[in-house]
């Protein structure tokens, strides 16, 4: 057991990797010499040297085309778009090429790769390197998209994305790089497309995705202590989608709350209200709510940003006026 | 920069005579998906490459089985070349399970992995990265294949171009890439929207590589640049953008009559044609016309059974609807 920074689990996760299976290579800007702008991949350079582990340019389309082009080539590559803001720069990459090209070429094709990119808000970084593109990538058919809330799932989620054949978009939720947590030694790997219970309570079910995790768990203690018993669900995976577990617990307590950074409109919560409201209806007992940023940029200033992203407190005093309406 | 001078290997009577039949099979093959969209055979859109085929031919004829073609929407040309043969290809238009895709991909997006064809791509400039992919990984896993990336003049002017030809570059890439310039991009002249005169070729400097044009009509001569580019490409020596010059006799798409094209521009370039220009080569060659009448009348009879057998194609149903779209064969999203 050792104490893990969620920063150091990334590069802990791409390292188990690549020491396995010698197809596992590695590009990105910033990721080798500089160990990621994030730090998240430090060491990785001096371990598997410049051949595996290479440096790019600022060319987003040449990084994922690049990967692309080695995934459909026998290579499993993990790129890395630094900011998911820049995936706007890319996103033909992804969305045209390398999530339609298995389907359009009639199974001809395989993409095993990972792309990994900081996600999210909380650092006052602006609109422009803050936003939660989680949705983005779930509405796209033909991507996998996984979301871990803590340093034993990075690890864990990794090796499943790097061993998946299919192409993998890995939000690493930049207000989390500096979390801790134990986690054993030796190999860890996880499955995608398998939500986690980390509470169980009897009376809602608050089901929330990476960064909104630790806060959700937080606020169900206040609850707790309001007499408001919740269930806490981390979805971990959006595709794909653990309907069976959310289902569940969701019938086991008749609430749904979404806990999502995303802003407003298509949020992942809005899909999962959705098949909720179809397959569970009659188990309901009440409204489903979505907590999430407003339909708005994120802003910049601390203060700001505080009132966009779901809180604690926001989460505690929207559970406790429905759950008491 | 040091460039390889070794001549490419000269090609006897019989792969000219290849390079005959190929270019006269990509013609032909052209001119029946053209009739068959008349006929409603084929359905949505098409970019021909009629007049572009001496390009597909000389470069395939250079290309070893383990290379690669990345091709654009007008790929058919590209295709074939490959080996491709002519019927799933057809039927891929025709939107039959006997397609190349099985009518899921469409003439826009022609692949055969078994061929080296490694898709066709419909969005301007997106595979110029996708190749170095590619070639990066041939370059990684020790191997020696090449990857060899077609598009047309108005590819220069989008942003993955020059990512793609910077990131090669600094890698040292093994892919060709190879700009058919037809001179019109879309319904624009490309020269009153390009900034230089040589769209591709002129743009290689500045990414550190020579410049390279090529008359696209010819195919002996393309063939000759495709040779030295791709041993160069082989030997380790990094990548080659070449620019062939050529035309479509066509409009850009099944909707497009190519209007605004002058007439006596339109007239220069047939004049040009590149398949009766190599037919007069061979004669003086001294090949027997009745010889290349032969190769003629062959392909235009395996076009005709092509067309029976595309025809005869079964519609495809819902069970390959949602196949494939996951590596496992499904297309399953939740449980």
């Amino acid at each position: 057991m050792a104490q893990l920074t969620f920063r150091e689990a990334i590069a802990r996760g791409i390292a188990q990797e690549m020491r396995r299976d010698e197809s596992v290579v590695f590009l990105g800007e910033d990721v080798g010499a500089a160990g990621g702008v994030f730090k998240g991949t430090v060491g990785l350079l001096e371990e598997f040297g410049g051949v595996r582990v290479r440096d790019t340019p600022i060319s987003e389309q040449a990084i994922l085309g690049a990967a692309m082009g080695a995934s459909m080539t026998g290579l499993r590559p993990i790129a890395e778009i630094m900011f998911a803001d820049f995936f706007a720069v890319c996103w033909d990459i992804v969305v045209n090429e390398i999530a339609k090209s298995r389907y359009m070429t009639n199974g001809q094709m395989t993409f095993p790769l990972v792309i990994r990119s900081g996600n999210g808000g909380g650092l006052r970084f602006g609109a422009q390197h803050s936003q939660s593109v989680e949705n983005w990538a779930m509405m796209i058919p033909g991507l996998k998209v996984v979301v871990p809330s803590n340093a034993l799932d990075v690890i864990g989620l990794m090796a499943a994305s790097i061993r998946d054949d299919d192409p993998v978009i890995f939000l690493e939720e930049k207000a989390l790089y500096s979390s801790k947590m134990e986690v054993p030694d030796g190999e860890i790997l996880d499955q995608l497309g398998l939500a986690k219970v980390l509470r169980q309570g009897g009376d809602a079910t608050v089901v929330a995705l990476g960064n909104m995790v630790p806060k959700a768990l937080l606020a169900a203690e206040e609850l707790a202590l309001a007499g408001i018993d919740c269930t806490v669900v981390d979805v971990r995976s959006l595709v794909p989608l653990d309907t069976a577990t959310i289902l569940r617990e969701v019938s086991a307590t008749g609430r749904l709350f979404t806990i999502e950074e995303n802003p407003r409109l298509c949020g992942w919560g809005a899909e999962l209200s959705s098949i909720v409201s179809e397959e569970a209806f009659y188990d309901l007992d009440g409204p489903i709510v979505r907590i999430t940023t407003p339909h708005i940029p994120l802003p910049a200033a601390d203060a700001l940003e505080d009132l966009a992203i779901p809180s604690v407190e926001r989460i505690v005093t929207t559970v406790t006026k429905s759950m008491n309406a | 920069m040091t460039t390889t001078k070794t001549a490419p290997p000269a090609m006897d009577l019989e792969a000219k005579l290849d390079l005959y039949r190929c270019q006269v099979e990509l013609r032909q093959f052209e001119e029946r998906a053209y009739d068959l969209f008349l006929e409603n055979y084929v359905k949505g859109t098409s970019h021909l490459g009629i007049g572009q085929e001496a390009i597909a031919a000389g470069f395939a004829a250079a290309m070893k089985p383990t290379d690669w073609t990345f091709a654009t929407y007008r790929g058919h040309n590209h295709t074939l070349a490959r080996g491709v043969p002519m019927t799933p290809v057809l039927a891929e238009l025709m939107g039959r399970t006997n397609g190349l895709m099985a009518g899921k991909g469409g003439s826009m997006h022609l692949t055969s992995v078994e061929h080296g064809v490694m898709g066709s791509y419909a969005i301007i400039g997106a595979h110029l990265p996708i190749a170095c992919g590619a070639a990066w990984s041939a370059q990684y896993r020790g191997t020696d294949q090449v990857a060899v990336c077609f598009f047309g003049d108005g590819s220069v002017n989008i942003g993955a171009f020059h990512e793609a030809l910077n990131f090669a570059a600094i890698w040292k890439l093994p892919v060709v890439f190879v700009c058919e310039n037809n001179l019109w991009m879309e319904y624009t002249r490309t020269s009153e929207v390009t900034a230089v005169e040589n769209p591709a070729a002129d743009r290689a400097a500045a990414y550190g590589l020579e410049s390279i044009i090529v008359d696209g009509n010819d195919v002996d001569a393309v063939f000759e640049v495709a040779a030295t580019a791709i041993a160069r490409a082989r030997a380790g020596e990094g990548p080659s953008m070449i620019e062939a010059k050529t035309y479509r006799h066509g409009g850009h798409s099944r909707a497009d009559p190519g209007k605004y094209r002058p007439d006596e521009e339109v007239a220069e370039w047939k004049a040009k044609d590149p398949i009766p220009r190599y037919h007069a080569r061979l004669l003086d060659l001294g090949v027997a016309e009745e010889v290349l009448v032969k190769i003629v009348t062959e392909v235009a009879a395996a076009v005709d059974v092509a067309t029976d057998e595309a025809k005869a194609g079964a519609i495809p149903g819902e069970d390959l609807l949602m196949k494939d779209v996951w590596a496992d064969g499904g297309s399953s999203w939740r449980n």
